[in-house]
């Protein structure tokens, strides 16, 4: 029997590289020496520090907040002593304040977090979503908003399913498939605790058919618990965007401008699962993440657990990393990274992982001028027109551009990655957003 | 380990690039090539040896004048000469393929900025101006030899009709359908077998360089109205004159048709009543030539208007 796929429209499989880190367990990679904590790790007002030069601070201590709404804490992931408050280096690529702690390597944990709570059936959904945002728990997909208001949706919005996303569609990447291979009890239980909080009832885990060993090992457990379905989805870029795996498993479109909740879904990402359990169970806001580290300039590649705050350079060197050979040193996968400067930034909480790319991977061939092929415009998943916002974006023309709904980019990059006269769709696109999100802050 | 690249995403590239295609869309033109050989003789290969030759060499020293890079890898310009070649009839002397090459490339080519800039193909345009220019050597047509005698008949007179011709009651030479099916009528030296071309067009298919919406629908349109309009019949149309080469070639060049599906189809088949409107009612002979250019004027009130359905609208629409 074919079983159905769900799939969306347009996009496109780029070689996924994956088999570079498919099969490698899950290692541990020490905490830095310096522990560097940015104060801005989410989409929202940044931290404000609460802690001061010469604290000592223990492991799991809450060392920056804000009160603004959109925002969520950060957490010491060592114990050990506050050297600096200062500006330093951020993987997004400006300068953001940050604490800086010296790591004395005792892991001191914080005696709030423990594993005797055993609460986890008389909490009130409040209670656990209060529980979630002392947590600071974001999304760990990559686009790091705060999950305790995503788990908030307001009373007019009827959620009625959850969606946890495994389709990891990015080249390269493979934590979230080695998570649901090795501790796929955990999703489940993150993914009940989600319904819980949400009050639904049917909970969907989408898996790219390129992870077959996943889905059988997921299939397995789903037969334990109660509405909740694996879908299968077609292997394609870009599966994983959160529109496009709604429309895939659901059929509903999320109208443009609109969020997920507007058509009653929530979606989250693998390893927000795990932290949301892990929060609820013992009260731990997220130490680490699982990040793949990979690439053709890594000699050890694999998937590692990192604590949040340690150096880019520790984690590459970790994994062996040929320094002579990197050309660009990635956050993130291939399509949506970023490229980074420097080496001297920490992982944070967006991290889900750190390639280090040769020559022959990255594209770095001149453009040609656009020959209007039309490729862009037949595999944009959002039905845009890219060659359009392309010729438009050379001439800086906002206005048109606007025409051509250009905020409704996803920058999912297959327009550049698809041009076969290597332009920089995706890139001016790109520009063109902020400098139009600029105008409007004026 | 200082020279970290730093840009934007995304950082990987597929494996297409121009080159690649323009060397499927030349690959795709040697059948249609071969059998010019083999219907014209040496002169059809003299022909497009010297179109392909000086296509290239004025997109090279035009390059040179104005001091930009060498852009004649991209093999367009080869593709142009080609193009342009079979078009022409076996008996052009040289010089008004040189002058069809200089007008192709410098000026509705390089004029406007290189591939991608000219708002007409380059090779139509350059035919339609031979035609202007020289409209009797330009509708000289020879009829093809059969050098092996796959016909059975060695054909040797100099000059011949065009099935065309027919059409337009110049003739009564009406040429059957196998015939015109494999070549063996009179007519440009790249465009008399719709066989070859028809080879040269699936491999663009399955190649996915070109998509079927623009050669199905003009081909089907041209027969549609060949078979209503006229008193012959939806396979003499589409076998006969320029139809195949440009359906499947010209049309489809992508500088010059809109970028939607939808817009495509309208495209093909505006140049579809084109052709057969002059074909019928017009007094040329062969209609493909100015239809086509005609839509490529066209072509970007086409992509101004007609946008792919946007992910998410039918529901803001439904509000």
């Amino acid at each position: 029997m074919r079983l159905k796929l769900f799939t969306f429209k347009g996009g496109q499989h780029p070689h996924d590289c994956k088999e570079i880190t498919q099969n490698k367990r899950i290692k541990d990679i020490p905490p830095s020496k310096i522990m560097v904590y940015p104060m801005s790790q989410h989409i929202g007002a940044p931290c404000e520090p609460i802690v001061k030069v010469g604290d000592y601070v223990s492991m799991g201590q809450k060392i920056g907040e804000s009160k603004a709404f959109v925002s969520a804490p950060i957490h010491s992931t060592v114990s050990g002593k506050v050297v600096a408050i200062e500006k330093r280096p951020h993987p997004n690529g400006t300068n953001v304040l940050s604490v800086v702690i010296e790591n004395d390597f005792e892991d001191k944990l914080l005696e709030t977090i423990n594993d005797n709570y055993n609460d986890e059936c008389k909490l009130s959904p409040k209670e656990k979503i209060e529980i979630i945002k002392e947590c600071g728990i974001v999304g760990l997909g990559g686009a790091t908003f705060p999950t305790h208001i995503k788990l908030s949706p307001p009373p007019d919005k009827q959620i009625d399913c959850c969606i946890i996303n495994g389709a990891e569609c990015e080249p390269y990447l493979t934590s979230d498939y080695r998570v649901m291979i090795e501790t796929p009890i955990v999703i489940f239980e993150g993914l009940k605790q989600i319904m819980n909080i949400l009050g639904v009832n049917k909970g969907y885990i989408g898996i790219e058919n390129n992870k077959p060993e996943a889905i059988d090992i997921m299939k397995k457990v789903a037969s334990n618990y109660d509405g909740v379905e694996i879908c299968v989805l077609k292997t394609k870029y870009p599966q994983g965007s959160e529109k496009h795996l709604i429309k895939a498993i659901t059929g509903r479109e999320v109208p443009s401008g609109k969020l997920p909740a507007d058509v009653g879904v929530v979606v989250n990402n693998i390893d927000t699962c795990t932290a949301i359990y892990n929060a609820i169970k013992t009260r731990q806001p997220i130490f680490t993440r699982i990040i793949t580290v990979s690439g053709l300039a890594v000699k050890e590649p694999g998937n590692y657990r990192v604590r949040i705050g340690t150096g880019f350079d520790d984690i590459l060197n970790h994994a062996q990393f040929d320094a002579e050979n990197t050309v660009k040193v990635l956050m993130g996968g291939p399509m949506m990274g970023i490229s980074q400067s420097t080496l001297n930034v920490p992982t944070i909480k967006g991290t889900s992982a750190i390639l280090a790319l040769t020559y022959d991977e990255c594209h770095l061939d001149k453009e040609v001028s656009c020959a209007r092929c039309g490729k862009c415009v037949e595999n944009c998943p959002m039905g845009l027109m890219p060659v359009q916002l392309n010729a438009y974006s050379k001439i800086n023309d906002l206005e048109t551009l606007k025409k051509y709904d250009v905020l409704d980019c996803i920058e999912c990059g297959v327009c550049s990655f698809t041009c076969p006269c290597g332009n920089h769709i995706t890139q001016r696109i790109k520009l063109a957003k902020r400098q139009i999100a600029a105008s409007k802050k004026k | 380990m200082n020279n970290l690249t730093v840009s934007y995403s995304p950082h990987i590239h597929g494996k297409e690039n121009i080159s690649k295609i323009m060397r499927d869309v030349i690959i795709a033109l040697v059948p249609a090539m071969l059998g010019s050989i083999y219907f014209f003789g040496i002169t059809a290969l003299i022909v497009i040896a010297t179109s392909v030759a000086f296509c290239v060499l004025f997109e090279y020293i035009w390059n040179k004048l104005i001091k930009k890079d060498n852009t004649t890898n991209d093999l367009s310009a080869i593709v142009t000469g080609i193009l342009l070649a079979l078009t022409l009839p076996p008996t052009i002397p040289l010089y008004m393929i040189i002058i069809g090459d200089a007008f192709a490339i410098i000026i509705v080519k390089c004029f406007y900025g290189g591939l991608g800039q000219n708002f007409v193909n380059p090779a139509l345009a350059a035919r339609a101006f031979l035609l202007a220019c020289w409209p009797v050597a330009m509708t000289s047509f020879s009829k093809p030899q059969d050098p092996f005698g796959i016909f059975g008949k060695n054909v040797d007179s100099l000059s011949g009709a065009t099935p065309l011709a027919v059409i337009k009651g110049e003739s009564n030479e009406v040429a059957n359908l196998l015939d015109l099916f494999l070549g063996n009528v009179s007519g440009s030296i790249g465009e008399v077998s719709a066989l070859l071309i028809l080879i040269g067009g699936i491999y663009l298919l399955i190649r996915k360089v070109i998509n079927p919406v623009i050669p199905i629908t003009y081909i089907v349109t041209v027969g549609l109205f060949g078979e209503l309009f006229s008193d012959y019949g939806f396979l003499y149309h589409i076998l006969s004159g320029g139809i195949m080469l440009a359906g499947f070639f010209m049309a489809t060049d992508y500088v010059t048709s809109p970028v939607t599906k939808t817009g495509q189809f309208i495209y093909a088949f505006g140049a579809g009543l084109v052709t057969s409107v002059i074909r019928i009612f017009g007094g040329y002979p062969e209609g493909v030539t100015y239809a086509i250019l005609i839509m490529n004027i066209i072509t970007p009130l086409l992509d101004k208007n007609v946008k792919p359905r946007k992910f998410g609208k039918a529901v803001k629409d439904n509000e």
